[in-house]
């Protein structure tokens, strides 16, 4: 479970979150969502520790990840997976390599230990056999599931994903989707996903934070979105008439 | 992952880098023997001179100071570009949210591969530069074989290769410190990595003129 209490930041005058406060719980799929510079991936890499508040307190489980030491944030990174919006593969490594890395500055496993284990990660992203290609050589989607797979051998018990959808077409979207969704429940992890995909939202969504002007506005699951009479929400999930469309014909 | 790293740098930075040293060294020895020719024809010093002043001064001074600042330009550039375009591409972020330490990884490799290649780039530079001046003036008349043996075996001191090394090792913790420094704290664009690249090499440039002015001083007083 990861908490956020009251979280304030400012870059220089401009004040980009204003007092969040929420919980990220662990098992589920939690989103954040909004428009752009709502503030976001600000929130996510405050979570995350790539920023620090101005103001505010964040909660991993019991321990307050703000007033760790860098040696303290470092342990605890080593429990935080990240999928990263451009994937952030290291180009002159290879997949294999790419998934390895974290073992390889982590562990003191044997070479077959570790080949093992990023055999298992590949086959859980259905990459099975790709080990010696380089992320050039491989398309936008399977970039991601090398992605979720160098986020995942180290089993770790917290997971951040940034626009894992972006760039994608809507069938790998649902994959990609579906992918997060079952390491989620089956590792019984805290997911953290900032997206604008609404497919993402009406199918994974288990916690749903919505963002405007750097505020909470709305938090729900996807069963509770149709229902809600929350303007902003509306206006944000169904900003187009056809999107408006089905929601009307779906609470008819 | 660090030696690995490291021994990818030294091949980068010293494979790499041969064939430049070695062009931009031989014609450094072939123009100096010209112009010392030039300069001495006519005069009453001995023509071995030539041979004992080529030595010097690619040892004491045009080896170490010119092979650095081309290397500045070509390693320099390709460091502050490399980790910039990490930085852009979240590679940094990613390797800090697996708990790395960045700067380790990523600049330590650099530098140890630096301290390590560059001294011995020089070396090499110093010898190519002394067959340059042998090439320039033996072949066409200028000074005899011998005379340019016995120039190449006169004076010799022996502290002047090691303000050689001297030269060599801060110019290549300076060119890698700076270079490195401009890559990893690069933001905004392309542009901004482009400026980055430039600044690193004028900002080595400068800093290995500056300290080879303070390293003559400290050595020879």
């Amino acid at each position: 479970m990861i908490r956020a209490e009251n979280i304030i930041k400012s870059f220089d005058e401009t004040e980009v979150l204003k007092g969040i406060s929420t919980t990220f719980e662990t098992g589920k799929t939690n989103l954040i969502i909004g428009r752009s510079g709502a503030g976001k991936t600000v929130l996510l890499k405050l979570l995350v520790g790539l920023l620090k508040p101005t103001g505010g307190s964040i909660w991993y489980d019991d321990v307050n990840f703000s007033e760790l030491d860098k040696k303290q944030v470092r342990n605890i990174r080593m429990e935080v997976g990240m999928l990263f919006q451009g994937s952030a593969l290291f180009d002159s490594l290879t997949v294999e390599e790419n998934i390895r890395f974290p073992l390889d500055m982590f562990t003191n496993k044997t070479r077959k230990e570790k080949l093992d284990q990023v055999n298992y990660c590949l086959e859980r992203v259905n990459l099975e056999g790709s080990n010696d290609k380089y992320p050039s050589e491989v398309s936008g989607g399977m970039q991601k599931r090398v992605g979720i797979a160098r986020a995942i051998v180290l089993n770790p018990k917290y997971l951040f994903c940034d626009e894992p959808n972006s760039g994608l077409d809507p069938k790998t979207s649902i994959l990609i989707d579906e992918l997060i969704k079952k390491i989620t429940i089956e590792n019984n992890i805290t997911t953290i996903i900032n997206t604008h995909d609404m497919n993402s939202v009406m199918e994974i969504g288990d916690n749903i934070v919505l963002l405007y002007d750097g505020r909470l506005v709305w938090q729900g699951n996807q069963s509770e979105v149709l229902e809600s009479d929350s303007e902003m929400l509306q206006d944000f999930i169904f900003a187009s008439p056809f999107l408006r469309r089905l929601r009307n014909a779906a609470l008819r | 992952m660090y030696w690995k790293e490291t021994m990818r740098q030294m091949n980068d930075i010293g494979v790499g880098s041969l064939v430049i040293v070695g062009l931009i060294s031989v014609f450094i020895g072939a123009v100096a023997a010209v112009q010392f020719a030039y300069q001495l024809s006519g005069q009453m010093i001995p023509r071995y001179y030539i041979g004992y002043i080529i030595r010097d001064l690619t040892i004491i001074e045009l080896s170490p100071t010119i092979t650095c600042l081309v290397l500045a330009g070509k390693v320099g550039s390709n460091m502050a570009a490399e980790i910039g375009g990490m930085r852009q591409k979240e590679h940094i972020d990613a390797m800090e949210i697996m708990g790395v330490n960045t700067a380790a990884y990523l600049i330590l490799p650099k530098l140890i591969a630096a301290i390590v290649v560059i001294p011995m780039l020089v070396s090499i530079s110093a010898f190519v530069s002394i067959v340059g001046g042998y090439l320039a003036s033996v072949p066409t008349g200028e000074i005899t074989d011998s005379e340019y043996i016995r120039g190449l075996r006169s004076f010799f001191v022996p502290y002047n290769v090691f303000m050689m090394y001297v030269k060599a090792f801060v110019f290549a913790i300076i060119l890698t410190a700076v270079s490195c420094y401009q890559g990893y704290f690069v933001k905004g664009g392309s542009v901004e990595l482009g400026e980055a690249s430039t600044q690193a090499v004028v900002y080595s440039d400068i800093l290995i003129l500056l300290a080879d002015y303070i390293i003559v001083l400290i050595l020879t007083t």
